[in-house]
């Protein structure tokens, strides 16, 4: 069952302009490697080449942050919502 | 250029002062080139130096925009004692070509605001315009 996958405003352009995209699959790593499968110019953008999450990514599944969850291994359902959203920061 | 209610402008900068003595940050929303609604964030870095958006806090933005209708179109945070210009980090770290990076100078008592375009590690500084 398909989950509901939030896009960020930089990640837009790769998938068409959607704001959201309706994914397939049973944990958080699934979900991604589909929506990269459907959307290849995503490809190292959210998960590194290593297979783990990027530095500068963060991942909540509904209100949780994946790294305090079971990271990449999280599971989701099709009542979730997965959330990607670039790190913010800066300096003086 | 980027417009900003005088409201925004106004809860930005207090949002700043408030912040004192370490760095404040936030997110603007609206429509196009125009800022609407301001939302006030947690610097997680906890420091005078550097800032982290609360990954929460933008979560939460993300969605009450998305219900009013309106984007995340920028950041902004303060600079607690140099100019209200982008520093190497905050270009090295700018997460989207498309947002506003506005900076917020506390050096002095009255507040700097400025706001840049950063593309591609180049900074180019745009007009802010108050909209009563």
């Amino acid at each position: 069952m398909p989950v509901e996958v939030r896009i960020p405003t930089m990640l837009r352009s790769h998938v068409g302009g959607a704001a959201t995209a309706s994914v397939d699959g049973a944990t958080v790593r699934e979900v991604l490697d589909n929506l990269v499968a459907a959307y290849p110019a995503l490809v190292g953008q959210i998960v590194t080449p290593d297979g783990t999450l990027h530095k500068f990514v963060n991942v909540y599944v509904n209100d949780d942050d994946i790294r305090y969850l079971d990271k990449l291994d999280t599971k989701v359902t099709d009542a979730d919502s997965v959330s990607i959203l670039p790190a913010v920061a800066g300096g003086s | 250029m980027l417009e900003m209610s005088t409201a925004v402008h106004a809860q930005m900068v207090t949002h700043c002062w408030a912040g004192l003595p370490l760095e404040a940050c936030g997110l603007l929303a609206g429509t196009g080139d125009s800022a609407t609604a301001c939302y006030p964030t947690a610097n997680v870095a906890e420091s005078a130096l550097v800032y982290t958006v609360d990954p929460k806090g933008f979560l939460h933005a993300d969605r009450d925009a998305e219900a009013r209708g309106l984007t995340i179109l920028g950041v902004f945070h303060s600079h607690t004692h140099t100019a209200a210009y982008p520093s190497p980090t905050d270009v090295a770290q700018a997460p989207d070509p498309g947002w506003h990076y506005v900076l917020v100078s506390l050096a002095d008592d009255a507040p700097v605001v400025r706001s840049y375009r950063i593309v591609d590690g180049n900074i180019t500084e745009e007009p802010v315009v108050l909209v009563r």
